[in-house]
């Protein structure tokens, strides 16, 4: 019984970072844009946040840092695709790439190196609850602001003016623009908001998950991110449940292997891309699912005077 | 932007060109040539000397690891302060296994490098092509078994660290489960896995080990989870045979023990490291270049242990009871003798048949082609058909 | 203040200037980096641009490594023609070399002897059939699910790795290789013939240049080729013509898996002549940015794949010669596809001044 608890707790740690990078690419479509760097964003990120961790010693000081290393790689992004008009997934692609070999060099230093001590985040009296406590209250905070931040983001997009400016610019840029709205700088801010969230992601991930900081240390999970984005078909909510889906599988497997199970442990080691593919598929059978809640806009760019 | 928001991207922008010329400085490891210059103005030239000998090495890591390529590269450090001018060492660091390391290892026997280090499993094939066209230069492999006139192998025993960790893990663990993350199912890792539960047996005899195997040297989220799964299975002592410090760190962040491997990694969990298990390649390094420039240097295998001081357990920590503090140092001091060997019979893999008869110490022929997992141990090996 | 001006036409000398800036540029900005890091930039920039050339083994190496990147590519470069979002070359890749792979250690198990003349195309033939496999995967799951060509071709890499080390860890392990993970050598009646001696460099290079030419006839002067780019462009006028996107997205799949797994094959065959866990170093994603730098046009790809095929090799010299960091070239990489694309905007664009900015303006 116990062991499903901390099952249950591994997973929720495991998909946090996932849902956090997968809400802000969940903006950035929404308002049309679509980042395929988001690997590339949490890589900086991830170096950033660990350096600053490194230095400070605040963890919170250094996400506030891979916010705003996300931002400045969606910034360059941004201005490419939404002012140069370049090709969205060949310039995503780019930041991809970039990203990987920049965090690479910047944090040739930084490999091997130990952040201060690690504080423990039991909240006091939930986490001594049997079962319920070590599965749900003895998270990072991040982990809780991770499910603040799906209802606040659920209700900016379908609850508030703001949300509701940002999708009409996805659904129809032209009609948008002609209503007045300003619809580059509202992309672009959408582009920035997603940088930060990935960025938050990477630093979560470099700070506090491994904590470490290692060439490549993201190892695909911006990838799984923007899988999580069509998987969710653009909802919110289910982009946080796809994310601990996905933590569920990676921990399940160690799980089974932990405990003997007689499958080759690199046939197990394929479950989590193997699940992924299998409910994308799923998901994206029902063209009506996706049309309703896909962005019309989604990877095409905007020019005002055309 | 708000002042505090510019002060954080200042630092990170410092920290970056910081860490920039940092880098540059720490790998540009053979800066002798400002030297010779300096001494040319003060002095009338000096007398032509003896050309350098020039030696490489090959990693698969980057040099600042903390794991296995740092204590590799560590070696080379030492072959410099020992030997000073009379050595130019150079490194390829990040070398892929396969086709890439083939063009690297033959560049730098083109280079004019006497002796030429490969050290790690993978770059066996491409070292072994590029010995046969370059018969003046000597190629030494670490972990591999093919050998040439100009090619040998080195290895070290890490077993045997992973045996003493054992004896102090049987003794910490209060759950009685230990837990090792395993890398790749290999002679060497499977090894390991047995000597620690071995050891612990030792302690206690109804000990079990459990195995989560990452496929991977070195990914730290992976090896994180995969620690996170063995304490959640109730495992409370950890070990690996990965290199990075992320297994030690989980086990602090939970409240249990685990060991550095590789090197020195108490400073990463001040609570939960209970020992690290090292290994100091220098002096071999030192005695092959010695080899070379004496001419003596001769094809053979080299399996370096605790008796040559090169694997060793360091920093015990103070919450091990003294009786297991002794009971190490005893096992330490037969390995050091040569007259204790870890893989004595009878030893029963898990199925329960037997793999070496009673009172039989286990050859090196014998450990090469470990390929179970010894009695106590959970699971099947991902190798086995 | 400099303002963008669209042009009435897009300018066909800067189709051909814009590479080359962007090259200009990276190197201009590796040269600062080279100064900032301590080294004399001009050797730097002598380890990546000069050094790869120099001399018969270094240039066959820059061949030898330029060519799985290249024909990767030109597959890429149908896909991306048609719009299909193929970015998991890697892992067709690697199917190509297990299923070449497999076939010359099924060769090597019952002494299967041949002249080259039939044996070389079996071996490539497998591996573009095993590449082919992988991406119709990919084709079926689009087709008939819907489901997202970029996210299962890329999920698929992590599948194929993960494939490729059960089968040399537990399937074809060498018996003989002390439980290592590695299958038995090749028979060498199953290498590749080699094409200049004394070097690693194989027939694979010529068969890379001959597709180089079928891929262009096939772009540019076939009705084929032509529909799968209407088809890419626009769907509905594509519908109108009567042209199927379901034809350009099967055919721009199998295409380029075919190709992804016919470098495999090569791979497998000729340099590593064994299979083992690290078949591909990264060739299916840097086969990325080798496609986009060479504008998707084959002979585009010719001289990107060689370009890119140098600064690989540039950083490892770098990393002898003059100590410099590996990470180095992925900066590298990424920054010249980046500014490839800034400076494509030249293209369609040009750079006007507009007057000074009132004072206090925020200007850019």
């Amino acid at each position: 019984m116990n062991e499903i608890a901390l099952l249950i707790a591994a997973t929720l740690a495991s998909g946090t970072p996932v849902a956090l990078a997968g809400l802000g690419l969940l903006l950035n479509e929404k308002a049309g844009v679509l980042n395929l760097g988001a690997e590339g964003m949490m890589l900086v990120a991830a170096v950033a946040g660990f350096a600053v961790a490194f230095h400070t010693g605040s963890d919170w000081v250094a996400m506030g840092a891979g916010a705003l290393a996300g931002m400045a790689m969606a910034l360059a992004f941004g201005w490419l695709v939404i002012w140069l008009g370049t090709n969205q997934y060949a310039t995503g692609l780019a930041l991809s790439l970039i990203g990987g070999g920049l965090s690479a060099f910047v944090g040739l230093g930084y490999v091997g190196k130990k952040l201060s001590e690690r504080t423990v985040f039991d909240i006091p009296g939930l986490a001594d609850l049997p079962f319920v406590g070590p599965a749900f209250f003895r998270q990072h905070p991040m982990t809780y602001i991770a499910i603040v931040a799906t209802l606040a983001i659920a209700w900016f997009l379908y609850r508030s003016r703001g949300g509701l400016v940002l999708r009409a610019i996805g659904e129809s840029p032209e009609s948008a623009h002609f209503l007045g709205y300003r619809v580059r700088l509202i992309r672009l801010a959408a582009v920035l908001a997603g940088g930060a969230l990935c960025g938050v992601a990477g630093a979560f991930l470099s700070v506090v998950y491994a904590p470490l900081w290692v060439e490549g240390l993201v190892a695909g999970r911006g990838w799984i991110a923007l899988a999580l984005t069509t998987f969710a078909t653009w909802r919110p909510w289910r982009v946080l449940l796809g994310a601990y889906l996905f933590g569920g599988v990676t921990m399940v497997q160690f799980f089974l292997q932990g405990e003997g199970v007689e499958i080759a442990s690199q046939l197990l080691s394929m479950l989590p891309y193997l699940a992924t593919i299998v409910v994308l598929a799923l998901i994206s059978r029902n063209p009506a699912w996706i049309r309703i809640n896909m962005p019309a806009s989604l990877g095409r760019p905007f020019h005002p005077g055309s | 932007m708000t002042e505090m928001n510019k002060r954080f991207l200042l630092k990170v922008a410092a920290g970056a060109i910081a860490v920039a010329a940092l880098a540059g400085c720490g790998k540009s490891e053979p800066p002798k040539a400002p030297e010779p210059a300096k001494k040319a103005e003060a002095a009338p030239p000096p007398p032509p000397k003896p050309e350098p000998l020039k030696a490489a090495w090959v990693y698969v890591g980057p040099v600042g690891d903390a794991g296995w390529t740092f204590a590799h590269d560590n070696g080379r450090k030492a072959v410099e302060a020992e030997y000073g001018d009379k050595i130019k060492t150079t490194f390829v660091e990040k070398v892929p296994y396969g086709a890439d390391a083939e063009r690297v290892i033959r560049d730098l026997a083109a280079q004019g490098n006497k002796i030429i280090f490969a050290t790690s499993f993978g770059y066996m094939e491409p070292m072994l092509k590029v010995a046969g066209e370059f018969p003046d230069i000597k190629f030494e492999h670490a972990t591999g078994y093919k050998t040439a006139p100009n090619m040998r192998i080195y290895d070290s025993s890490f077993y045997q660290d992973a045996y003493m960790a054992g004896i102090i893990a049987g003794k910490m663990s209060k759950t009685g489960t230990i837990g090792f993350v395993g890398s790749f199912p290999i002679p060497e890792v499977l090894r390991n896995i047995n000597a620690f539960t071995l050891g612990a047996q030792t302690v206690n005899p109804k000990i079990k080990t459990k195995v989560v195997w990452v496929s991977t040297w070195f990914d730290p989220p992976k090896e994180a989870e995969a620690a996170q799964s063995l304490i959640n299975g109730g495992a409370d002592v950890l070990l690996q045979n990965t290199d990075s410090t992320a297994v030690l760190q989980t086990a602090e962040k939970n409240g249990k023990f685990a060991f550095g491997w590789d090197s020195d990694m108490s400073a990463f969990a001040p609570k939960a490291h209970l020992a690290s298990a090292i290994v100091d390649w220098s002096g071999y390094y030192k005695r092959a270049i010695k080899e070379v420039m004496d001419n003596t240097w001769k094809t053979e295998r080299t399996v370096l242990g605790v008796k040559e001081g090169a694997n060793d357990l360091i920093k015990i920590a103070d919450v091990v009871p003294e009786d297991i503090r002794k009971k190490v140092a005893e096992v330490k001091d037969g390995m050091k003798a040569g007259t204790f060997e870890v893989f004595t019979g009878p030893v029963l893999d898990n199925t329960g048949k037997e793999r070496l008869a009673k009172d039989a110490k286990a050859d090196q022929a014998w450990k090469d082609k470990v390929d179970f997992y010894v009695k106590g141990v959970d699971g099947k090996i991902p190798a086995a058909k | 203040m400099f303002r963008l001006e669209a042009r009435p036409q897009p300018s066909r000398a800067m189709t051909v200037a814009s590479p080359l800036l962007a090259l200009l540029l990276t190197a201009g900005l590796a040269a600062l980096l080279f100064v900032l890091l301590g080294k004399n930039p001009l050797a730097g920039l002598s380890a990546y641009f000069l050094e790869p050339l120099n001399g018969r083994r270094q240039l066959t190496e820059v061949a030898l490594k330029a060519t799985p990147l290249i024909l990767c590519a030109l597959g890429l470069a149908v896909c991306y023609r048609s719009n299909v979002w193929n970015i998991g070359a890697e892992g067709q890749f690697v199917l190509g070399a297990i299923t070449a792979g497999g076939l010359a250690l099924w060769m090597t198990s019952v002494g299967f002897k041949a002249s080259a003349w039939i044996i070389t195309p079996l071996i490539l033939a497998a591996g573009a059939l095993g590449g082919m496999a992988w991406a119709a995967i990919v084709a079926f799951l689009r087709d008939r699910f819907n489901a997202s060509e970029i996210l299962v071709s890329l999920m698929l890499v992590y599948v194929a790795q993960q494939l490729l080390n059960y089968l040399v860890f537990v399937t074809w392990k060498d018996p003989k290789g002390f439980s290592m993970p590695h299958t038995p050598t090749f028979d060498a009646a199953t290498w590749l013939p080699n094409l200049v001696p004394q070097s690693r460099l194989h027939v694979g290079a010529l068969v890379a240049l001959v597709l180089v030419a079928v891929f262009w006839a096939f772009i540019f002067r076939s009705w084929r080729g032509f529909q799968l780019q209407v088809g890419g462009l626009s769907p509905a006028a594509a519908r109108y013509a009567g042209f199927s996107a379901r034809a350009a997205l099967w055919t721009a799949l199998l295409v380029s898996g075919a190709m992804a797994g016919l470098a495999g094959a090569m791979e497998a065959a000729g340099p590593l002549r064994q299979l083992t866990p690290y078949v591909s170093t990264g060739y299916g994603f840097t086969a990325i940015i080798v496609c986009f730098v060479g504008r998707l046009h084959p002979v585009g790809i010719l001289f990107s794949g060689v370009l890119l095929s140098m600064f690989l090799i540039g950083g490892e010299l770098g990393q002898s010669r003059l100590g410099l960091p590996n990470a180095l070239t992925g900066v590298f990489q990424g920054l010249l596809l980046f500014l490839l694309l800034a400076c494509d905007t030249l293209i369609a664009y040009r750079v006007r001044w507009v007057g000074a900015v009132p004072a206090g303006g925020a200007g850019r």
